[in-house]
């Protein structure tokens, strides 16, 4: 084999094995890619039922509801609209109701949200970035109103 | 006292690192001896300050100082001994003050152990490695100082997050670190190699066992964490795809590739320019870790402080490291000669398509990582790219890869025999077709990709045995010639095949877990049992305990297997008054068959509980698979070919105890 062939192999190879990689990844941003809403936005942009979305806002207070088993229900709220979830399942540590909570599943026809998955958070004062935005476009939540307040500090 | 004297240590370091930066690269530069060795004391001193100011906090720590804002806002008097000390880098501040000590350790190491590198290459790479600490150091004093006071002293502190108090997270920061920083090597020896416009293959040889020190903390940095997320975060899972793990997962890609493409350069003299742009991009992947970690742009456990300052500040760090050594490459990298020939069939095209798809992986998980954050800053759209993206692109990527492992070390450099090797595989095929079969038989209706990786982990197990067993000539000469033969190995082989054989480990643990898990959610009452897996659990109900500084829920389960008792299971929530959070402590049962995961959910009616109940089969092999391959990198480091400079002493030994014997 020549210099120039062997080059040619290397190239080939290099760039047969990118296509793949750029066809995998294209193919995967189309299905596989789980968008973020807030109960307004589901009302607004009619999510289709069945489409796997995250939902985000705060627990409704006085809206956690046990079934008979492990399914539970409650309502989510960004404050202007609400949006019914069921989750069967355990929830995490620090659910809480009038707290943050974000989570995954789809939208059924009767227009209640079925959850398989309710994230954590890691603690109490966290709010989800995207449930922390979402709100505050709402008006609903403020900057800094979940955290302690801070002590007197100097630099010596 | 303390809290001032490390403040100055850190102001002095910064000073040192200053000079450490500039004085060498001119000595260097104007050909001044003395100005280039100023870069040896200058590293030490640098490293003897970062010590004192590392020692200070810790002393706060430990003596639970709550005048100091950081210790305030971190520990508890209540808290045990070993999260008073895990406290000092379980925030932002002191996470950075461990970040410099480990890079100013290997900058120190490099002074002190590097006697044997050329004058000018060593003062070049350690003025690099000085201005990498410039940056961090400055970093820390103007935007994250951790001894800064509180006045008046609070009486007691906030306590530290109770899912971070834990011992398999005490230690996953530190050899994260030294992962990251340990890369910050490659880079700087890259760099003074660009300055100088000259390498070799010393040079990869010098750079290699710095690579593979780094690689095998890294490893274990990542399984500890994985291990962590299994057993504390109560989903039974042991990777999310989370971008905190992806941050910490695409230097490990990175810098696979680079031990890889280090060895072609070493041995042949090949691949210079890859080389140099791979050291390049896996501490860039190190940065933009630290960078993703630090800056609080993700959602995750470990986004300390959202402070959008510190966020631009380490993006500037970026921006300067990653295009400025990028520049240097475009503008210095064609002075480089290109070295040895290959056929495309060799240990050399092996290597080469090793590199191609660990960064061709690394590159999907990097879209999928950053996709998200991109287009939230260009449209406003927020998406979430989990699990799901990441099996359709880095799966498919990375398995021809590990079909290819096996031939790789069979192959010879420059032109190897591809017929010879799959012959050599012979017995390696055989047990991984066998296995398939016998796993189709067993468990036939589970998904159909599951039996081909167990297939795929036996193969890569029995393929890494297979070369010892060729080097050896096991079965082809008398046992004591093959054992003769064996001993006489380099080490580095072993260190190979167990590297290799720890990822089949890895691959049996993956595929089966995910394969032929099983999981119950269930309303449970005192008394009533549940049946997973062979296993009956039997709920005996709840208990309060008090722990040292949490009180905690106790659920006692009764675990049998065909009539015979097998342990007792106590899963726990916990609470903790002084952070006012609560953990999840999940009971498991480890076997080598599988392990048995209870999580105690919320209290429902008549006192009973929701309680979710797992079995993950052979989830144990994913982390002893990371073992093999932090045990097969330290076997290759012992190799005394990677030991620079050891054939003189080993000369010099040799020669005395020649004498002796006459």
């Amino acid at each position: 084999m020549t210099r120039k062939q062997r080059r040619g192999v290397l190239i080939g190879t290099c760039l047969v094995v990118l296509g793949v990689a750029v066809g995998l990844v294209l193919y995967a941003m189309r299905d596989s890619i789980v968008f973020f809403y807030s109960p307004s936005d589901i009302a607004e942009m009619q999510v289709a039922p069945g489409q796997r979305i995250r939902l985000g806002g705060l627990v409704e207070t006085g809206s956690v509801r046990r079934d008979q088993g492990t399914t539970v229900h409650f309502s989510v709220t960004d404050g202007a609209k609400v949006m019914p979830v069921t989750y069967t399942g355990v929830l995490p540590d620090l659910f809480r109701e009038g707290q943050g909570v974000v989570t995954e599943g789809a939208v059924m026809p009767d227009g209640t949200f079925k959850a398989d998955n309710v994230l954590a958070k890691h603690d109490e004062n966290y709010m989800p970035p995207e449930v922390a935005a979402k709100l505050k476009e709402k008006g609903v939540w403020r900057e800094g109103e979940a955290t302690g307040a801070a002590g007197k500090v100097t630099t010596q | 006292m303390i809290a001032e004297t490390g403040h100055y240590a850190l102001i002095l370091a910064l000073g040192v690192a200053i000079v450490q930066m500039v004085l060498p690269i001119l000595g260097t530069r104007f050909n001044d001896p003395r100005l280039a060795a100023v870069a040896v004391p200058a590293a030490q001193i640098q490293f003897l300050l970062v010590c004192i100011a590392f020692a200070a906090l810790t002393v706060a720590y430990v003596t639970s100082d709550f005048s100091v804002l950081n210790v305030w806002q971190n520990s508890h008097s209540a808290k045990p001994m070993l999260y008073k000390i895990s406290g000092v880098w379980g925030n932002h501040e002191g996470s950075m003050v461990l970040w410099v000590l480990i890079l100013a350790l290997f900058g120190a190491a490099v002074a002190t152990f590097g006697a044997n590198l050329p004058r000018r290459l060593q003062a070049n790479v350690l003025a690099v490695q000085g201005s990498i600490a410039v940056a961090f150091l400055l970093f820390i004093v103007l935007t994250s100082n951790p001894f800064l006071r509180v006045d008046p002293a609070p009486f007691d502190g906030q306590g530290l997050n109770p899912v971070l108090q834990d011992p398999a997270l005490a230690f996953h920061p530190p050899f994260l670190y030294a992962g990251y920083v340990g890369f910050s090597m490659a880079f700087s020896f890259a760099v003074a190699a660009l300055i100088d416009g000259r390498i070799d293959a010393a040079w990869a040889r010098w750079v290699r066992p710095w690579t593979l020190a780094a690689w095998m903390c890294l490893t274990l940095g990542i399984a500890m964490g994985s291990w962590w997320a299994y057993y504390e975060l109560g989903w039974g899972g042991f990777w999310f795809w989370d971008p905190v793990e992806n941050a910490s997962f695409m230097p490990w890609l990175a810098g696979t590739a680079l031990l890889h493409s280090a060895l072609v350069m070493e041995k042949r003299d090949a691949l210079k320019v890859w080389t140099i742009l791979l050291a390049i991009i896996t501490f860039s992947l190190s940065l933009m870790g630290t960078f993703l970690v630090r800056s609080g742009v993700l959602t995750s456990v470990h986004a300390f402080a959202v402070d959008p300052a510190r966020g631009v500040f380490i993006l500037g760090i970026m921006a300067v490291f990653i295009g400025g050594s990028l520049a240097l490459f475009a503008w210095r990298a064609p002075l480089l000669s290109q070295g040895g020939l290959f056929a495309p069939i060799s240990r050399e095209g092996a290597l080469v398509l090793n590199n191609l798809l660990l960064t061709v992986a690394c590159a999907a998980v990097f879209v999928g990582t950053l996709y998200p954050l991109a287009l939230e800053s260009v449209t406003g759209e927020k998406i979430s790219v989990g699990a799901p993206f990441f099996n359709l692109t880095f799966v498919p990527l990375i398995v021809p890869l590990l079909i290819a492992v096996p031939f790789g070390p069979l192959l010879a450099w420059k032109r190897g025999d591809l017929l010879a090797a799959a012959q050599r595989l012979m017995v390696a095929a055989i047990v991984s077709v066998a296995a398939i079969i016998a796993v189709l038989a067993v468990h036939g209706s589970g998904p159909w990709l599951a039996p081909l990786g167990i297939g795929l982990g036996l193969w890569l197990i029995v393929g890494a045995a297979t070369e010892i067993a060729t080097r050896s000539k096991l079965f082809e000469v008398r046992w004591s010639e093959s054992w003769r033969r064996m001993r006489n190995l380099p080490r580095a082989a072993y260190g190979t095949a167990l590297a290799h054989a720890g990822v089949g480990v890895m691959v049996l643990g993956l595929v089966a877990t995910t394969a032929w898990r099983s999981e119950r959610i269930e309303a449970l009452a005192p008394g009533s049992s549940i049946e997973i897996a062979g296993y009956a659990l039997t709920f005996e109900g709840v208990k309060e305990r008090q722990g040292p500084n949490y009180s905690e829920l106790v659920g006692m389960f009764e675990v049998t297997r065909g009539g015979q008792p097998v342990t007792t299971l106590i899963p726990s929530k916990r609470s903790y008054a002084v952070e006012k959070s609560a953990t999840t402590e999940a009971g498991i049962h480890n076997s080598w068959r599988g392990d048995l995961y209870i999580v105690l959910g919320d209290p429902l009616k008549d006192g009973a509980y929701s309680v979710r109940v797992y079995f993950n089969p052979m989830v144990r092999l994913i982390w002893l698979g990371a073992l093999l391959m932090f045990f097969g990198g330290g076997v290759s480091l012992s190799d005394r070919r990677l030991r620079v400079g050891a054939p003189k002493r080993a000369k010099a030994k040799a020669q005395p105890a020649a004498a002796a014997g006459k």
